[in-house]
């Protein structure tokens, strides 16, 4: 019998679930603002749902109400990308060591 | 591309991303760790357009949109002031949250371009794992909505509670699981959008009860739900970038929480369900006795830390609100000229995010190998001279170590009271959030200094 590829992405879930924890259990606590910034940016990978969403299955009329949905998204997510990158970038720049 | 390729494309993204996270374990590492993100990101975006194949006027107006977010979050990175940054998060949380929504939204009104099946047939575990994304979107993105107006200062910062409010929230929780339900029986569009309303509904409700000294556990279970929410999107989409991401932000987002619940000694539960404010605000009043206090000026400060042999910085909110931070570093490379070992002491949940404090005294150039947190300094306390506590109030609160009575009984403190003396910045007597009193203020060795921290210490920069 064949395996649904559901439970396969469920698989990749869970583990990395555990890849999240022990991730972040490593992670300083200095660094906590920066961590939260990031994890802001990275999950704005949303937007590869919001780009199938406006492009995908596209007929003549491009601005159908589903586009214009996606076209939204890919608004919000790419603020968050840049501004989440941007800023994480400009707080780790501050971090520096005692000048010996 | 075919989907096996662009399926091993986004895999590697979710490297790059568990590696961006994986940076953060020490500053040295982190920077790089970034450009790993940045670089996941990139993959992403370049093979989904590849997937997706059409580059007619739609990818143009794509790529304009692109430009048009991007432009707007890279202008606020640059001009956003680090003593804005919780509100900052919460509000790019809220952004990942309504992109979710939007994106559910649009797979299910046009399920064939995400090969989901047909609109009114869509597949039961695709439509599960859609409303899944969409209601945690909803209430991510209205939940970090409240957060940002009160971070913000915009709302009230004290909790809003009435009666029955737990039993609404029950109710409506429970509604959006048969409403769920009765999508996947029906197909119908109006439960769909029924479904995001009451999602944001429950966004707004679950927040408003929270007070502003708990905002810490907030945005950190605010960022856990943004993950929660792309790994349901994940799901709908069979996207592994967005499942790995998914879940990894979710459980970074849910650790934060669980230390800062730990580092107020309560738990999650007890933060959900209502803040301190709202259930102490009488016991303060009675306790209105007039305590003898030690009041002192910029030149005894000056006068006594210039002849410590060490002094311990505690910061807190009040230095973040008053900006105080640059002319801290200044007091402190005064004192160093004298000769002075100067360390900073930093609390779990001092500020109002995690990590808070480290963010600002980094922008005010103060190295990050003299700033410690409470397990690794708590011990230097008793051999210090001078305590020097800036806008922080209930973590220096002994009554956490000795009277169970107390709200914040079992709390994590730093040790201040050990120190030779104390000094205390602050605006005037007023308990802090917790709303109990602080009996550090009434102590033969502390000397109160009632001033704006940032007024303050620049007075004592002076007499320096």
């Amino acid at each position: 019998m064949e395996i649904d590829p559901f439970i396969f992405r469920l698989s990749i879930f869970i583990l990395s679930i555990f890849i999240g924890y022990y991730v972040v259990w490593s992670v300083t606590p200095s660094l906590h603002t920066p961590l939260m910034s990031v994890t802001n940016a990275i999950s704005s990978v949303i937007i590869v749902g919001a780009i199938i969403a406006a492009l995908a299955g596209v007929s003549e009329d491009i601005f159908e109400t589903s586009n214009i949905f996606g076209f939204l998204a890919i608004i919000l997510a790419a603020v968050n990308i840049f501004g989440g990158f941007l800023v994480t970038q400009r707080m780790l720049q501050m971090y520096k060591k005692k000048k010996k | 591309m075919s989907a096996n390729l662009s399926a091993l494309f986004y895999l590697i993204s979710g490297i790059l991303f568990i590696l961006a996270l994986r940076g953060l374990s020490s500053p040295e590492t982190s920077r790089q760790g970034n450009f790993f993100g940045i670089a996941g990101m990139a993959i992403s975006i370049i093979v989904t357009f590849l997937s997706v194949g059409n580059f007619g006027p739609g990818f143009v107006y794509v790529l304009i949109f692109l430009l048009i977010g991007g432009s707007i979050g890279a202008f606020i990175a640059f001009r956003i002031p680090m003593t804005a940054m919780p509100e900052l998060v919460a509000g790019f949380h809220s952004l990942v949250g309504l992109a979710a929504v939007f994106v559910a939204i649009s797979a299910f009104l046009k399920p064939e371009a995400f090969n989901l099946g047909i609109v009114g047939n869509i597949k039961l575990a695709s439509l599960i794992e859609m409303s899944l994304g969409a209601s945690i979107g909803a209430i991510t993105f209205s939940g970090s909505i409240i957060a940002f107006l009160k971070l913000r200062g915009i709302m009230s910062g004290s909790p809003i509670t009435f009666r029955g409010q737990h039993i609404i929230n029950l109710i409506l929780g429970l509604t959006i699981i048969s409403l769920t339900y009765y999508l996947c029986v029906s197909q119908s569009a109006n439960i769909f959008w029924t479904l995001l309303i009451i999602s944001f509904l429950v966004g707004v409700l679950l927040i408003i009860p929270i007070g502003g000294a708990d905002m810490p556990v907030v945005i950190s279970m605010l960022n856990s739900y943004s993950g929660w929410a792309a790994a349901g999107i994940g799901f709908t989409l069979e996207n592994t970038a967005l499942i790995i991401t998914g879940a990894l932000v979710g459980s970074s987002g849910a650790i934060l929480s669980y230390i800062m619940c730990k580092g107020m000694n309560r738990s999650f539960f007890n933060v959900i369900l209502g803040g301190w404010g709202a259930t102490d605000q009488t016991s303060t009043s009675q306790n209105k006795e007039q305590k003898p206090v030690k009041n002192g000026n910029a030149d005894d400060a000056a006068f006594l830390m210039k002849n410590a042999s060490s002094v311990i910085i505690v910061p807190g909110y009040g230095m973040a609100v008053a900006q105080a931070q640059h002319a801290l570093r200044e007091m402190v490379d005064a004192l160093k000229k004298n000769g002075v070992k100067v360390s900073y002491a930093i609390h779990p949940v001092a500020g109002r995010m995690p990590g808070h404090m480290n963010v600002l005294l980094a922008e005010a150039n103060v190295p990050y190998d003299e700033v410690f947190e409470l397990e690794e300094i708590n011990n230097d306390f008793a051999n210090c001279d001078v305590a020097y506590v800036i806008g922080a109030n209930d973590v220096t609160n002994p009554v956490a170590k000795s009277d169970p009575q107390s709200p914040i009984y079992g709390m994590p403190v730093l040790d201040v009271e050990k120190s030779k003396s104390v000094l205390f910045v602050k605006r005037s007597l007023s308990p802090g959030y917790a709303g109990i009193d602080n009996d550090l203020f009434y102590r033969d060795n502390t000397l109160m200094l009632f001033a704006d921290a940032k007024k303050m210490t620049e007075e004592i920069v002076k007499s320096l």
